[in-house]
């Protein structure tokens, strides 16, 4: 078993150590999530009951575009060098050498979003238990993210204009995410509960999980012919 | 055994499909035509006033029709991507650039048509109701494919990076407007409803239906004429269109 999941491991150790020597790249796009989400309100007004009823969906759009940003950068090196190449064509799983490198992704970019959510929910007023509601739903949902996006990264590699390119075609993906992840908090304040709508975010990110790596693969192959 | 094998992909190659096409344009043009007189004679001057609606409602001969057909034209394109990228032939991927701008198109017109009808009927160009929303969506998710393609200069990656993308939003589709329907259901009430339609007139099932036959046909019609010059633009230099297309 751990034989097999060899590549994988290989994969998100190489990136996250190439990650660790780029700091700032990581560090830019944390910083990105922040400011966008501390502009939204002074664009709206720091009336504290609309904050707080905006603050699910702000984070949310925060972490789209937070990830939307790293996404370039996600396969555009390894291809430019011919790493990529050669990972497709080495004898290990390529699909599992993609994964690696999605799930890093996700680790660089996708969980630091999470863990300062919290912090961003308290400077929009957002009770304890939306706040803990909030994390769990962007824990679930960033994943999704980056495997979707992994998909259009792949599909625009090398491409002009790809940055633009990437966002059209990857947002509107996003939608069910989005919609799931910032609904939870709202069905939860609605008295709805929010355990249907982490399940189905959790759904989506079972699919993606077993999908979106091996689409991925198509595409790069595509794009390496 | 074999020959039946070999019929069904006769039409797969570009050089036998091109003076096929040529053939089938005049009549899918000429259905058009006759339909869509015939529609929207039955549209605007048989059927009868609608009681709530008044003469506004006829803007569904156009409306719906045109919803129907940006769905349908998605799902078209899937089934082209699939068949291009599992028996790797090359005219399944022109056949899908082709449909691409007609299905855009007519999700623009339902948008369109359905804002003009919305203004009168609900009081707003805009609501957020799941099918306007999904309907958004739908051309948001045209308006991607045909970006990424026209970003491709390679056209065998251009089909194929079109191909993966469009069975990708194939499976999305069902899944965005199920969530947008629950969003919705979600944030308000159901303002508004329009699958609670009064029950139809024959006269306006029959114009709504030859509408969808007209545009249809339309479809059929704009799909064949560009594929044609789609088949030009790429097979330029071969011997056939030397000999036979630059007439």
């Amino acid at each position: 078993m751990s034989g097999f999941l060899t590549p994988f491991r290989q994969a998100v150790r190489r990136d996250l150590l190439l990650a660790a020597r780029h700091k700032t790249e990581v560090i830019t796009a944390l910083f990105f999530f922040v400011i966008v989400v501390n502009l939204l309100p002074l664009g709206i007004g720091p009336d504290a009951d609309l904050l707080r009823k905006i603050a699910p969906g702000a984070l949310w759009i925060g972490a789209l575009l937070a990830t939307l940003l790293g996404l370039q950068r996600l396969f555009a090196p390894d291809h430019q060098d011919g790493t990529l190449e050669q990972m497709a064509l080495s004898p290990q799983s390529f699909t599992l050498l993609i994964a690696g490198k999605i799930m890093a992704h996700w680790l660089v970019s996708g969980l630091p979003v999470v863990l300062i959510a919290p912090l961003l929910g308290v400077q929009f007023d957002l009770p304890a238990r939306s706040l803990g509601i909030l994390t769990l739903s962007l824990l679930l949902g960033t994943p999704i993210l980056s495997l979707i996006g992994a998909v259009g990264a792949a599909l625009t590699l090398g491409v002009r204009g790809s940055g633009v390119l990437l966002s059209l075609l990857i947002l509107p993906l996003y939608i069910p995410a989005l919609i799931f992840g910032a609904g939870a908090v709202e069905a939860d304040l609605a008295g709805l509960g929010f355990e249907g709508h982490l399940s189905l975010l959790g759904a989506l990110l079972l699919a993606c999980t077993v999908f979106a790596p091996w689409v991925t693969t198509v595409a790069l192959r595509v794009a390496l012919e | 055994m074999s020959t039946s094998l070999i019929n069904w992909f006769k039409f797969a190659s570009p050089a036998s499909f091109y003076p096929l096409a040529g053939r089938m344009v005049p009549w899918f043009a000429a259905a058009t035509l006759l339909l869509a007189a015939a529609g929207l004679w039955v549209g605007l001057a048989v059927a009868p006033t609608d009681a709530q609606q008044g003469e506004g409602y006829r803007i569904i001969f156009v409306h719906v029709p045109a919803s129907w057909m940006s769905m349908f034209i998605y799902c078209v394109m899937a089934f082209w991507a699939a068949l291009g990228l599992s028996f790797n032939t090359r005219l399944s991927g022109m056949m899908t650039s082709a449909l691409a701008p007609t299905g855009a198109l007519f999700a623009f017109l339902s948008l369109w048509t359905g804002s003009l009808w919305g203004k009168p009927m609900w009081g707003a160009w805009w609501v957020w109701d799941a099918r306007l929303t999904s309907q958004l969506i739908l051309f948001f998710l045209y308006l991607g494919f045909i970006a990424l393609q026209a970003a491709i200069d390679d056209p065998r990656r251009a089909d194929k990076a079109g191909a993966i993308l469009a069975l990708v939003g194939v499976v999305n589709v069902p899944i965005i407007y199920f969530s947008v329907q629950w969003w919705n259901t979600l944030h308000q009430g159901a303002s508004v409803s329009m699958t609670k339609a009064p029950s139809m007139a024959h006269t306006m099932l029959l114009g709504i239906r030859l509408m969808a036959l007209a545009f249809w046909a339309y479809t059929i019609t704009m799909a064949l004429i560009r594929v044609r010059c789609i088949i030009l633009e790429r097979e330029l230099t071969s011997e056939w269109v030397k000999k036979n297309a630059m007439e």
